[in-house]
């Protein structure tokens, strides 16, 4: 009660820094010769788990006997503090951390991260998604390696689906509503479509990936006017109250988060329902789920000439701005982000290289899902990248939720933060 | 114990004279001022320094002095009330709820009752669980499709079918407030219990043995007796509850669309996520003024009680 | 404290304390004994009643921490889950060092046994000799003083933690059990002088006076006279200090880095991960969270129960 935790927290750690003591500027050290000692901040997560990350340091530190590496690991929620509170508030002892997709603009801005973009080998990036490299990216400059991909696909009930007299997965997100028609007209599921729209990120990331197939989610043009509010972003919305109206939607949505997601299709109360890579393990998953097996995946659907569009979630590794041994931590950030790290473990993540998703022996234990990662993953779009894009974040999920619980329409409720979005950019 | 009770004599006889009580009460005061101050004045003055600049974190090296336009930007701002009468609808249910079923909780320990040593001990219980657990867990509790609620409801015939709890603006305020009596009644409980404990028995006796009937015995014997106690306890969960954060947090974001968006929550959105540190400052202060209005009303009120 | 035997002859005294019991000399009439019939059951009945409403909760955070996570997902709800699954307690208490959570874990048990037990340690005696003075003692700025204290904790913490994390680096206290002490005390002491100021208000002085007269020091009169006789106080008042410190989440998840500081909460909030939350390992987490002060109850619970002699309260 007393306490609360966030990011905020931390980077008002940072501003007292600015406003007092001075931030701790690392001198820039040679590296090569000599011994190197490198600290990564890294999250406690399904992909990649902390024994994953142990393992591709380990063979980095095998390879590279003069640099050693300790890696720390946080809660996802802890993340964001920790870098800003080592990097402005305490005097950076992290040389590298992990930075989710909304963050580089903002880090940049606080001037906490180190442009990379020169040093990046052309392999290098060539051989990754360009979606990836967009999640670690602020105005044309590089920030990150990228190392997690990932979006949200579309998973469905095959058995709700087969009992419904549906033979195929839905290609557009108007097939998605003939087809929950269908199986609530059956009786099958009370609410055929679940969603995790909590006032939370989560139904930001929901609603991108909807206006992506809806005619785009370019939210904000390069002159910072309001976008979201005509096109694919106001489309996505109508399409989100729609489901509800028409009954398809589980009312619930408005509560949950992506965990409560997989927990309802796997309890069998949903048909279909948007989530992450990792979600097709745990919901097929005989100890998680009561309907293991029998959930299948594909591309998240299009809409018109749009064949499909996921919302970009990845996160990349930053070298940061006060690291002693930038060189050294880059050459880290480049092993483990490599294809051979990556393909280590591809049961909750796909790797970001695009030649994976041709090799068999990568791919062969779940080809299906390999194809329609990498149909979407070349699909990708992504979340404002603005500096103030939590403050904007903010306003679009109460908006969001305005209008999904009939309060205002659609329109009104996204003109509305269009209108404050000058207050929101001060 | 008994060492501090000889070095309190030996004190007492090598000092003939009495020292002067002002002398006393800073003798027995300043270990805890040391601990107190040390820590916070310098943060203090911090923030109350920062509430008078305009400060981003996106925009280090540019902050601006804005005087009090933080606090008049604020107390001019429809969000920054709505968010305090959010805070104050949690403050006032909850802290009357945790009041009255603690005090109903208490007087039932306080009873000569076989097996209250088990009610005493698993009192405890919902206090002692971490408050992030205790949020999860009423969300898992609260979940519309698997959660226990709907599952106990309908089994006991109290529900036709499962309903939406924490997703439904009307009723999320409600889920959080009953997940925080559940955890905090047990706090008030044991405070008031000690208090009733300090009572003689013999009090109440007499008043019944002059005709009262339990509940006069009560009213006009106990009531007044723990006032002291309530008013603190009072005092301290209004305190708490104001600046709630964590549960509302974790179980519902602040949503749907704000129902829940309390004024701790709202300074975290509008001031930290913004990064907006003046702003974030200005409100800390303005949460504690208002809790200090809120403190100054119970003292008055209930102070003049319990001279009574 | 006071000693053993006074404390024993107090229980029994409660004990005693049936109603009507003191009047009983003679057989009471038949009216009396069905009211006396209709209370208990009243009384029992509410004792249930309470004990389930706190026990339901916690019980089914019990059954989700050893069920099998698709048991907890049936409709209609299995209540007793089909088979039991000790894994996560084992895993977290006993198990492999290699995994990391448990490891982490087992570490914050330590350091929050040791951060709360010092915290509580240091405001109970700070805060109760404090709140002696402003009881009892009469002195310039009484009142503002003790509202000047208790302000202190009326800022969010959230508006406090930037500098006293930089004055913490400063005094390279980072990342150490001793910093969180030093925090948790300072908004745990004023607490401690609010509440036991209260309860030292409730206890007549005459019993100072009288410990005055008899030629004890002020000192001398808390110790001997105020402490004993405010033993239930002190042991709430101790309960409320250590679960306090126990419960913190924000200055610890700031202030700690490492293994080396972390608390509970922090340890437990690293279960949550980016995109799900293992509620059977947090509920896990939070029933082995909560064992410690619950059994501190048990052990403390009957020093709340009056050990006092009649007339030393007031009135």
């Amino acid at each position: 009660m007393r306490s609360s935790r966030g990011r905020g927290v931390l980077a008002l750690l940072a501003v007292a820094t600015l406003l007092g003591a001075c931030s701790g500027a690392g001198t820039q050290a040679s590296p090569g010769t000599g011994n190197v000692t490198l600290r990564a901040l890294f999250m406690k997560q399904a992909a990649y788990s902390e024994a994953d990350v142990k393992a591709m340091t380990d063979s980095f530190t095998a390879a590279n006997p003069n640099i050693k590496v300790t890696t720390d690991f946080v809660g996802y929620d802890a993340l964001h503090d920790k870098i800003i509170t080592d990097q402005i508030g305490g005097g950076g002892t992290y040389d590298l951390f992990l930075m989710d997709t909304p963050w580089p603009a903002e880090f940049v801005k606080a001037g906490i991260v180190t442009d990379i973009t020169d040093k990046i080998p052309a392999d290098v990036k060539s051989g990754v998604f360009d979606s990836a490299w967009t999640a670690a990216t602020y105005q044309g400059k590089i920030y990150g390696v990228p190392w997690i991909n990932d979006t949200k696909f579309f998973f469905y009930n095959k058995k709700m689906f087969a009992d419904a007299g549906i033979t195929s997965a839905p290609k557009t997100w108007d097939d998605v509503v003939a087809d929950a028609q269908a199986i609530k007209a059956k009786g099958i599921v009370q609410y055929p479509i679940v969603w995790s729209w909590k006032q939370a990120e989560a139904v930001i990331c929901d609603w991108t990936e909807l206006a992506g197939a809806m005619g785009g989610a370019n939210f904000i043009d390069a002159q910072g006017n309001a976008t979201f509010n005509t096109g694919g972003g106001l489309a996505a919305l109508e399409f989100m109250k729609k489901t509800i109206d028409l009954g398809l939607t589980n009312p619930a949505s408005l509560g949950l988060l992506e965990d409560d997601v997989n927990k309802t299709m796997s309890a069998g109360q949903a048909a279909m329902a948007l989530n992450w890579t990792y979600g097709y393990a745990v919901m097929n998953d005989p100890q998680n789920s009561t309907v293991a097996g029998q959930i299948a995946v594909t591309s998240a659907p299009g809409q018109g000439s749009t064949t499909t569009a996921g919302v970009n979630g990845g996160m990349s590794i930053a070298v940061s701005k006060t690291s002693k041994n930038p060189d050294a931590a880059l050459q880290y950030a480049l092993w483990v982000a490599s294809e051979k790290s990556q393909e280590m473990d591809t049961a909750n993540a796909f790797p970001m290289w695009k030649a994976s998703f041709d090799k068999p022996d990568v791919t062969k234990a779940n080809p299906e899902y390999f194809a329609a990662a990498k149909n979407e993953f070349e699909n990708l779009v992504a979340r404002p990248v603005v500096p103030y894009y939590t403050k904007l974040s903010n306003a679009l999920q109460v908006a969001i939720q305005t209008a999904l619980q009939g309060k205002q329409t659609p329109q009104q409720a996204l003109d509305g933060v269009a209108a404050q979005l000058p207050d929101l950019q001060k | 114990m008994s060492q501090a009770a000889r070095a309190g004599a030996v004190v007492d006889r090598r000092v003939r004279k009495p020292w002067p009580e002002t002398w006393v009460a800073a003798a027995f005061i300043a270990p805890a001022a040391l601990v107190i101050v040390a820590v916070v004045l310098v943060p203090l003055a911090r923030a109350a320094w920062m509430s008078l600049f305009d400060i981003s974190l996106v925009r280090p090296g540019d902050e601006p002095f804005v005087g009090l336009g933080n606090y008049i930007e604020q107390l001019t701002s429809g969000d920054f009330w709505a968010a305090t009468f959010r805070a104050l609808w949690f403050t006032v249910i909850s802290t009357a709820l945790e009041l009255i079923l603690g005090l109903g909780l208490a007087l039932l320990m306080d009873q000569p009752l076989r097996f209250r040593w088990l009610l005493r001990t698993l009192v405890i219980l919902p206090w002692a669980l971490p408050t992030i657990v205790n949020a999860l867990m009423w969300r898992w509790i609260d979940n519309a499709e698997y959660g226990a609620l709907n599952a106990l409801l309908t089994q006991l015939g109290i529900l036709h079918s499962y309903q939406v709890w924490l997703s439904n603006s009307d009723l999320a305020m409600w889920m959080v407030i009953l997940a925080d009596v559940w955890k905090m009644t047990p706090l008030v409980a044991i405070l008031l219990l000690a208090a009733l404990q300090s009572v003689s028995p013999e009090l109440v006796e007499a008043a019944k043995v002059d005709g009262a009937t339990t509940v006069q015995a009560f009213r006009h014997v106990l009531l007044p007796l723990i006032v002291p106690v309530v008013l603190i306890v009072l005092v301290l969960r209004t305190m708490e509850a104001f600046k709630v954060f964590d549960i509302v947090w974790i179980m519902t974001g602040g949503g749907p669309a704000n129902a829940t968006q309390t004024i701790a929550i709202y300074a975290y959105q509008t001031a930290y996520q913004g990064y907006d540190f003046g702003r974030g400052a200005a409100l800390g202060y303005l949460i504690a003024l208002v809790i200090m209005v809120l403190a100054a009303i119970y003292l008055r009120l209930l102070g003049r009680v319990g001279r009574d | 404290m006071a000693d053993t035997t006074a404390r024993a002859g107090g229980l029994r005294g409660g004990a005693g304390r049936l109603p009507g019991a003191g009047s009983a000399h003679h057989r009471p009439s038949l009216a009396t004994r069905v009211r006396r019939l209709g209370r208990g059951t009243f009384l029992y009945g509410a004792m249930v009643i309470a004990l389930a409403v706190i026990l339901a909760p916690f019980a089914w955070l019990l059954i989700s921490s050893v069920a099998a996570p698709v048991d907890l997902l049936a409709r209609p709800l299995q209540w007793i889950p089909a088979h039991i699954e000790l894994d996560r307690y084992v895993n977290l208490t006993v198990g492999s060092t290699l995994d990391d959570s448990a490891v982490s874990f087992r570490a914050a048990l330590v350091n929050s046994s040791i951060i709360a037990s010092s915290v509580t340690i240091l405001s109970m005696i700070v805060g109760t000799l404090a709140a002696y003075a402003f009881a009892r003692l009469h002195f310039p700025g009484r009142s503002w003083l003790i509202l000047a204290f208790m302000a202190t904790y009326m800022l969010p913490p959230i508006a406090l933690i930037l500098p006293l994390y930089q004055i913490m680096s400063a005094l390279h206290l980072r990342d150490t059990p001793l910093a969180l002490i030093i925090i948790y005390a300072s908004f745990v002491t004023p607490f401690v002088i609010w509440i036991m100021r209260g309860y030292i208000e409730t206890i007549s002085s005459e019993l100072d006076d009288a410990a005055r007269v008899d030629g004890c020091s002020r000192l001398g009169v808390l110790v001997r006279v105020i402490v004993p006789v405010s033993a239930p106080g002190l042991v709430s008042t101790g309960l409320l200090a250590f679960l306090m410190a126990w419960d913190e989440f924000l200055y610890a998840l700031i202030i700690t880095q490492t293994n080396a500081s972390k608390t509970l909460p922090v340890a437990i909030n690293d279960f949550i991960g980016r995109h799900g939350v293992d509620f059977g390992l947090l509920a896990t987490g939070g029933v082995i969270a909560a064992l410690p002060p619950v059994i501190i109850a048990f052990v403390f619970q009957r020093y709340i129960v009056a050990g006092l002699t009649a007339g030393s309260v007031k009135g």
